[in-house]
């Protein structure tokens, strides 16, 4: 199934895709493992930063996360977009889209050579043993961002 | 902004739907219970909704509200705004 998936995007997004289909394989490994992945259209971001001001911003994102933006302005829509696509993909991968989770509990890290995922708060307590070993891979292509979140449980798989 | 006295609840969900919702349905005709979410709202679009309800209503949907199935139908999102303060009092 995850592969059927990554072979979809990948034909419209390009082979970098394919490098990151097989890093989240690496992560998961053979324990219980959780994937969770979202597309955003940069553009449509752009169109909600522009009507709601920083106000979109300012809900979706911590300090930190508006820092970094901020610290980009000529790419500020696609790594806003960046943001947006990895928290709904970390709701996914962690089954959060029923818990009433602030999206600021969920928090994109810039890393030395690649990207982190932090989780706070309720996100945090309600992903338990699933919060292990996260991934964030970010692809983008065509205008779009594609966020895959992976996880691998503290548990091996029974 | 506040909306006009005579803009009913449902009236300004179905114009929020209409301007923020991206539905492939006429949102100011979809029935109540409808999936809005299988008529072509996305994430990003009931994050969208939202705002403009907040922006309109001048309130904030609090964090346990913060949840697919609250923008899930026009009445998943009547049903919500009738529990937050200041909202009580609109039809």
């Amino acid at each position: 199934m995850l592969k059927t998936v990554f072979a979809k995007f990948a034909r419209t997004m390009g082979p970098e895709l394919l490098l990151s289909a097989e890093a989240a394989r690496a992560v998961v490994g053979g324990r219980r493992s959780r994937v969770g992945i979202d597309v955003v259209q940069v553009s449509r971001i752009a169109e909600s930063a522009a009507r709601f001001g920083d106000r979109f911003a300012e809900r979706l994102c911590t300090a930190q996360e508006r820092a970094d933006i901020a610290a980009e302005p000529a790419q500020a829509h696609e790594r806003l977009a960046e943001r947006f696509a990895a928290k709904e993909a970390a709701l996914k991968a962690f089954d959060l889209c029923e818990s009433g989770i602030d999206w600021r509990d969920i928090e994109v890290q810039s890393r030395p050579g690649g990207w982190g995922l932090a989780l706070h708060g309720r996100a945090a307590a309600l992903s338990g043993d699933s919060a292990t070993d996260v991934s964030l891979l970010l692809s983008h292509g065509d205008g779009h961002v594609l966020a895959v979140v992976a996880a691998a449980a503290a548990r091996p798989q029974s | 902004m506040n909306p006009p006295d005579s803009l009913t609840i449902d009236k300004l969900i179905r114009t929020v739907l209409r301007d923020h919702g991206r539905l492939q349905k006429d949102p100011l005709t979809i029935a109540d219970r409808d999936d809005l979410f299988q008529a072509g709202m996305t994430s990003h679009s009931s994050v969208n909704v939202m705002l403009a309800l907040e922006g309109a209503l001048d309130v904030e949907f609090p964090d346990h509200m913060l949840k697919r199935s609250v923008f899930a139908s026009v009445n998943a999102i009547r049903e919500a705004l009738s529990q937050l303060p200041g909202t009580r009092g609109l039809q």
